[in-house]
């Protein structure tokens, strides 16, 4: 059975001056391990559509189904990270790490030992001590990585987690954590402004139209399974699913 | 800024040694001279009255006001005076951060409370609340309780719009972090509005300090029982300028160091989130 439903989802937003169709009926489905990403043109409603699967605002219509059963409001098995890190100055990043479970009433020693090996897994470990401040950006962003990651989801929602920071960083912290979610067999959903990252990272890549958006084009991208992001973007389907994602978004204007 | 520190070689290298060494001598420098002007100022006054060039009968004179202090202080007067006035700022000091941060979490918490009341701050707000004065006198009667609520009144409605104003300023994204872990609004005011504005805090204490000492003057100056205020007054009503003079230096140095205990306080707090968080 699949893991994810997005059923039917349907959003508007109300506001004093009318009303705003962000989502038009969007359905996918997703398997455990899998990742999707998600592209669209800028205030379609791609933000919008992650805050209503993270339980976070409820659809005008429709239903978001785990593991075969509805759910609502936020749901522990499912994490949401946003593109700004958002660590806490005043924790050191050991504390930060712990917030999320701090939150949900779970730090234990087997989620700090997760939490533990999380940090040391990705060189953070070292650092436990250090303040948000004191970090690199590219560090920051895995640190609140391992916030969510921490809490062990199931589901995985990343909102251009990765766009503050600079190209290189970029390649090198979306290598790691694709690593680290194929290993961790996590489902996850990326939204992204950058085409090349979508294709590299995805099994599937959901097009979406401007708004009120509505699933333009649900792509199956395939490198084979020795994929990784930086290995795949030199292969020649690359550039053909580039141009592909590059026609459908640019004819919807 | 103690980490900051602690992230530079242990050996300094020869430019920032000087660098330093001109600081701390720059630093002592200044100190130097606010002393000095001190004195000087002083010395000067009491030139200029034994002179006569100045009214020493109505602008007093350090010397003067120095045999009052030791006369208040032998006839165990001054303490009492200024243990009262020092006891009723505390204390409205105090009940006007607690009711101020109390009242500014129920504002913060819920939004049509807020709204309902905004009119009613506004116009608190701009009231001059020694206005209240009488009225304060005849509710609670023309005593303690009267000046500790003056001291309320001048420094409640602050504390709370300030705080307020704090809590709302709170980084949304933050917020919105926490809530993607599913925080209750308890556990995002406790976990992350509270610590966004620690130093809010801080700022709207040191305001409230000074507010509180305003409030309990007004209010000895009307109740005229004990305390500097009614010092003042009483040295004014019966031209004993040396009295009045000596009340207000008093005074001055109970504020100043009022304020620098908050200071100290902020310090430690700041220093043990250091060591802890
Ligand atoms: N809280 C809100 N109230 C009213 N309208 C909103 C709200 N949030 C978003 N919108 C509107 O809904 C539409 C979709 O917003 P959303 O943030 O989901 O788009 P997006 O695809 O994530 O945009 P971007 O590419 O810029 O990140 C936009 O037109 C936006 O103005
Ligand atoms: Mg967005």
């Amino acid at each position: 059975m699949d893991l994810l439903r997005v059923q039917d989802i349907t959003e508007s937003y109300q506001a004093e001056n009318g009303e705003i169709f962000a989502l038009d009926h969007i359905s996918f489905s997703m398997g455990k391990g899998e990742f999707l990403s998600i592209v669209g043109p800028s205030g379609c409603g791609k933000s919008t559509l992650l805050s209503i699967i993270a339980g976070l605002l409820p659809p005008s219509s429709g239903s978001i189904l785990l593991d075969g059963q509805e759910v609502h409001g936020v749901d522990p098995r499912i994490g949401y990270m946003l593109q700004k890190d958002n660590l806490l100055e005043w924790r050191s990043i050991w504390k930060n790490v712990l917030f999320g479970l701090e939150v949900r009433r779970q730090v234990n020693e087997e989620t700090t030992r997760r939490a533990r090996r999380l940090l040391q897994s990705y060189g953070l470990w070292e650092f436990r001590e250090k303040y948000p401040s004191q970090l690199s950006g590219g560090m920051r962003q895995r640190a609140a990585l391992i916030r969510t990651l921490a809490t062990s989801p199931e589901i995985l929602l990343l909102d251009e987690a990765f766009s503050a920071l600079d190209y290189q960083t970029r390649l090198t912290v979306t290598d790691d954590v694709y690593r680290i979610l194929k290993k961790e067999r996590i489902t996850t959903i990326m939204v992204t402004h950058d085409i090349p990252e979508s294709i590299s990272m995805g099994d599937r890549v959901l097009i979406l139209t401007r708004r009120p958006a509505q699933v333009r084009e649900l792509l199956e991208i395939d490198f084979g399974p020795e994929r990784t992001p930086l290995t795949c973007r030199g292969d020649p389907r690359f550039s053909r699913y580039f141009d592909h994602i590059w026609k459908e978004l640019k004819s919807d204007g | 800024m103690d980490r900051r520190k602690s992230e530079a070689p242990a050996g300094l290298s020869k430019e920032r040694a000087e660098y330093l060494r001109r600081k701390k001598a720059r630093r002592r420098w200044v100190l130097c001279c606010q002393w000095g002007l001190l004195l000087l100022l002083v010395a000067l006054w009491e030139v200029l009255a034994r002179l006569g060039i100045i009214d020493s009968f109505i602008l007093s004179q350090p010397s003067r006001i120095w045999r009052t202090w030791a006369t208040m202080f032998v006839e165990g007067e001054l303490w009492l005076h200024l243990w009262v006035t020092v006891y009723e700022t505390l204390v409205g000091f105090l009940l006007g951060v607690l009711l101020g941060v109390g009242l500014a979490i129920l504002l913060w918490w819920s939004d049509f409370v807020a709204k309902v009341s905004e009119p009613y701050l506004v116009v608190l707000n701009s009231l001059p609340k020694i206005a209240l004065g009488p009225v304060i006198i005849i509710i609670v009667g023309a005593g303690t309780e009267a000046i500790i609520f003056m001291a309320l009144a001048i420094s409640l409605i602050v504390t709370v719009l300030e705080m307020l104003g704090g809590f709302r300023r709170t980084d949304r994204d933050a917020i919105r972090m926490a809530a993607t872990f599913g925080a209750t609004k308890s556990q995002i005011f406790r976990k992350i509005v509270l610590p966004s504005n620690i130093g809010t805090l801080f700022g709207s204490l040191k305001i409230n300090i000074g507010l509180s000492l305003v409030g309990v003057i007004a209010g000895e100056f009307l109740v005229s029982k004990a305390g500097l205020g009614y010092l003042i007054v009483y040295g004014g009503q019966v031209f004993k300028l040396d009295l009045v003079m000596a009340s207000v230096i008093i005074l001055s140095a109970v504020a100043a160091l009022m304020y620098e205990g908050v200071v100290l306080l902020q310090r430690l707090v700041m220093k043990h989130r250091a060591t802890t968080e």
